[in-house]
């Protein structure tokens, strides 16, 4: 039996939900806003780049514009290193920062129950625990527990402008330990939230979850050390304090963004955007 | 008109307002004695029914296998009458205070406001049942009459003026010299302050057949005056609900606190919770009768001071056994950022608090009490941006608490001191921007205006805003737009190796990390600082920013440090 012309015309409810285009928000650095747009609410945003790549800059800075907006922000901190004085140079207020030091320091007062379900997620990475690993690869895995629970728990508790998962110091091996589960679920509770999930680490974790992915890379100016070192003739013979640090450019690459249709999957050519930090004594 | 709130059995009821699940059950409350000479001193009704009288022994109980028995407290039942005096301020400014369990206050006038008395009867019974409680509750234009009445009457009584001698005449007598028995020690009402007195009046009146009181009125005033005095004339007219006086106003002290001893110690938080939830119910709802909100709760436990008993069982049970070292009293103060009224977040917060700082022994006696507080009266703005709601923030925070560690959440302070690391951790509690961020929406050309506007407020914390917002307009220019190198701290710092050539730094090895080695292609240093000279932690260190080349080729910026004190090297902190 056919179908009536009149149902022919109607939309199936599948179709009919499409995914809102996010509020974007200023990172504050025109810059790579003219690379993004800015950073997206609602949505997972990974910040990855190599040590001395200035990617704790971005994100200290995009943290600063944020609590400056009055916006109530959170750190969490795996590595515990977040420096305060550089986060007051770059403007930010205090008061409106919550940080969250994973470290060493875990109470584990909290047996075990019989009896009563265990939660998976609580002290370590669910299901991902190898009694063969390395000591150093346990003491991430503990701090990663930590992350990922304290994650969830602000995630919940709404009212906050931008969440920063510091990853930055924690090996890619480790990392990738982070289950995908743990990124769909962050995905899924920081959707329809106002709220800026950022993520730094050292290589892309999140994978499908994240709704862009920033790539940060070093300085000119490093590699113009690097050309001194090989021998081969550099751009500047000699650098100063002043020249390195004050002028330090930080080079951002847009390696994929899931907010606009026609950039769901990776450019051919990724788009780039320089800028030049200040160090902070520079004032 | 006047009311009167009476609770029956008392001393029971207090006892069943923190175990509601006696409710329903018979209930007999000892005391009067040493254990085992305690004797029964108040019971309810139902116990009554099954035959138990005031007086009964402990032994002469066992008789009966559905009777609950419990000690006396004194504690629950000031916790339950200063319940029922909040209550009853929140319907009439004037309340007397006459005995345990027994209220009185004036109406005059509140008719408008609260609507007609059979109305404001049937409100009292509902706000006081919601205290747990149960009440009767008696009005008249007298608040002898309206006593009598209370302490004779079940439910809800009102007696018209002009009727009293009638209604009141169908009472016994003794209702009449047990409120005066009762009432005395407090001399708020009428009736004569003496026990023994009463006690040989109502042997007389019994020897003469008088058992009601419209007996006890209808008796000629001559003779009763000859044969019991004057205090038996006021008597007679206690008895027709002639007597009339002013309340003994009690005034309000601003004191919420609850009290439970406990028969058996507690060792275990779980039943603990049990407790404080119907504990923080109770005072929430003393709180919310005064439109109050708490800013601190102190829990004080009382510790026994025997050691906590070692029983397998206990570690079988999915809580926590309380263990460590013995005090006498352990207390804990929450300090909340902003007043709150949510038992259910109270609740957590103390759980949460007892779980990081065990009591170390059994419970004996638990006491909470809570500052008052005006509760947060405020309305967000249109373009406000999201803010997290305190009560969940506080949660929030606690939980995390317990997941990193106390003292690792929050905000941070930095302090006034040239020394590395010169900062200190403080509670997160985050003020709304409101002002700040309506300044913010006008477009910059009115910037100074609104500035101008602002300053016209004569609000110091307004004009502190605009003068913040313009400072942070002017520094957010182009100038400041450029992000800030970022140090990532090692903490601890790590300790290196380092190979100075030149008075430079030309070779780095870590110990720690073996990740950050190798040769040092760039020096910028040093920069010497030192302070607290005339301190015993006196600190003097040499920066110096190096790139390090590593293994794959890449150039990572560090911060180098030496303590001129002790010579050592450390690596500070990567830029990045």
């Amino acid at each position: 039996m056919g179908a009536s012309p009149k149902l022919a015309a109607v939309v199936p409810a599948s179709r009919l939900e499409v995914r809102a285009t996010p509020e974007m928000v200023s990172s504050g650095l025109a810059q790579l806003d003219s690379l993004t747009g800015g950073l997206a609410r609602g949505c997972l945003t990974e910040i990855c780049g190599t040590a001395s790549s200035g990617r704790t800059s971005i994100l200290l800075f995009a943290l600063a514009r944020a609590t400056e907006r009055g916006e109530v922000c959170a750190l969490v901190d795996t590595g515990d290193a977040f420096d305060p004085a550089s986060a007051a140079a770059a403007g930010m207020e205090m008061s409106r920062l919550l940080w969250v030091r994973c470290g060493e320091k875990y109470p584990s007062r909290k047996p075990p129950s019989a009896g009563r379900r265990t939660n998976s997620r609580s002290e370590e990475l669910p299901g991902k625990r190898s009694p063969g690993l390395h000591p150093e690869g346990q003491r991430w895995e503990s701090r990663l527990g930590q992350v990922l629970k304290v994650t969830d728990l602000l995630l919940q508790s709404n009212g906050f402008g931008m969440i920063a998962l510091d990853l930055g110091d924690v090996p890619m091996a480790s990392a990738r330990r982070i289950p995908l589960a743990s990124w769909f679920r962050f995905r899924r509770a920081v959707e329809h939230t106002p709220t800026v999930l950022l993520v730094l680490e050292r290589q892309p974790i999140a994978g499908s979850c994240s709704s862009m992915l920033l790539k940060v890379s070093g300085a000119k100016k490093l590699s113009a050390i690097r050309c001194q070192l090989s021998g081969k003739p550099p751009m500047h013979a000699e650098l100063s304090h002043a020249e390195l640090l004050d002028q330090f450019e930080i080079t951002v690459e847009l390696m994929c963004s899931r907010l606009e249709r026609k950039l769901e999957r990776k450019p051919v050519q990724s788009t780039r955007a320089s800028f030049q930090s200040r160090a902070a004594w520079a004032g | 008109m006047f009311a009167c709130i009476f609770i029956p059995d008392f001393s029971v009821q207090a006892i069943v307002r923190f175990e509601p699940e006696l409710r329903g059950r018979s209930v007999a409350v000892l005391g009067g004695g040493r254990p085992p000479l305690e004797k029964v001193v108040a019971l309810n009704e139902r116990a009554r029914q099954s035959g138990v009288e005031v007086g009964a022994t402990k032994s002469q109980l066992e008789a009966w296998e559905n009777l609950v028995l419990r000690a006396r407290s004194e504690s629950q039942e000031s916790s339950a009458h200063a319940a029922l005096l909040d209550c009853v301020q929140s319907f009439s400014p004037e309340v007397e205070d006459t005995s345990p369990g027994i209220v009185l206050l004036n109406l005059a006038g509140l008719e408008p406001l609260l609507g007609p008395l059979p109305k404001i009867a049937s409100n009292l019974s509902q706000h006081v049942s919601q205290l747990g409680l149960e009440a009767y509750i008696a009005m008249a234009a007298n608040p002898d009459a309206a006593l009598l009445a209370a302490r004779g009457l079940p439910g809800v009584t009102l007696i018209p003026e002009g009727r009293e001698a009638e209604r009141l005449g169908n009472l016994p007598v003794d209702v009449l010299l047990e409120s005066f028995s009762s009432t005395f020690s407090s001399g708020f009402s009428s009736f004569p302050s003496d026990v023994e007195q009463a006690a040989r009046w109502s042997e007389t009146l019994d020897r003469w057949g008088i058992r009601k009181l419209r007996a006890l009125a209808a008796l000629p005033e001559v003779p009763v005056s000859e044969r019991l005095g004057q205090q038996g004339i006021r008597l007679q007219q206690l008895a027709r609900g002639a007597v009339q006086r002013n309340l003994r106003v009690w005034e309000p002290q601003l004191i919420f606190a609850e009290s439970v001893e406990l028969e058996h110690p507690i060792v275990l938080l779980e039943p603990l919770a049990f407790l404080l939830n119907r504990m923080l119910e109770q005072l929430c709802a003393r709180l919310s009768a005064r439109a109050l909100a708490a800013q601190e709760l102190r829990l004080e436990l009382k510790l026994s001071a025997s050691q906590v008993n070692d029983d397998a069982s206990f570690a079988e049970t999915p809580t926590y056994k309380l263990a460590g070292k013995i005090d006498q009293k352990f207390t804990r103060t929450l300090s909340l950022p902003t007043p709150m009224l949510d038992a259910r977040v109270f609740l957590k917060l103390l759980q949460l608090d007892l779980q990081a700082h065990l009591p170390g022994a059994p419970i004996v006696k638990i006491d909470l009490s809570a500052q008052p507080a005006r509760p947060r009266a405020l309305q967000s703005g249109l373009f406000q941006p999201v803010f997290p709601e305190p009560e969940k923030l506080e949660l929030t925070l606690a939980r995390i608490a317990g997941i990193v560690g106390e003292g690792r959440v929050g905000s941070v302070e930095l302090l006034d001191t040239h020394r590395e690391g010169g900062f200190a951790m403080r509670h997160f509690a985050p003020v709304e921007p409101a002002l700040k961020l309506r300044t913010k929406v006008k477009s910059s050309g009115n910037r100074k205006k609104d500035e101008e506007n602002m300053s016209m407020q004569g609000n110091e914390k307004t004009c502190e805003l605009a003068e913040s917002h313009a400072e942070n307009i002017k520094i957010n220019g182009e100038e400041k737009m450029s992000a800030v190198i970022a140090l990532r701290l090692f903490r601890p710092p790590l300790v290196a190796s380092v190979t100075v050539r030149e008075a430079k730094p030309v070779q780095l090895c870590c110990l720690d990390r073996e990740d950050i080695a190798g040769e040092i292609v760039w020096t910028a240093g040093p920069w010497r600082s030192s302070g607290d000279w005339s301190e015993q932690e006196g600190w003097s260190r040499e920066e110096w920013d190096i790139a390090v080349s590593s293994d794959n080729e890449q150039l990572v910026l560090y911060r180098l440090v030496q303590d001129r004190l002790s010579g050592k090297w450390f690596v500070e902190g990567m830029y990045d």
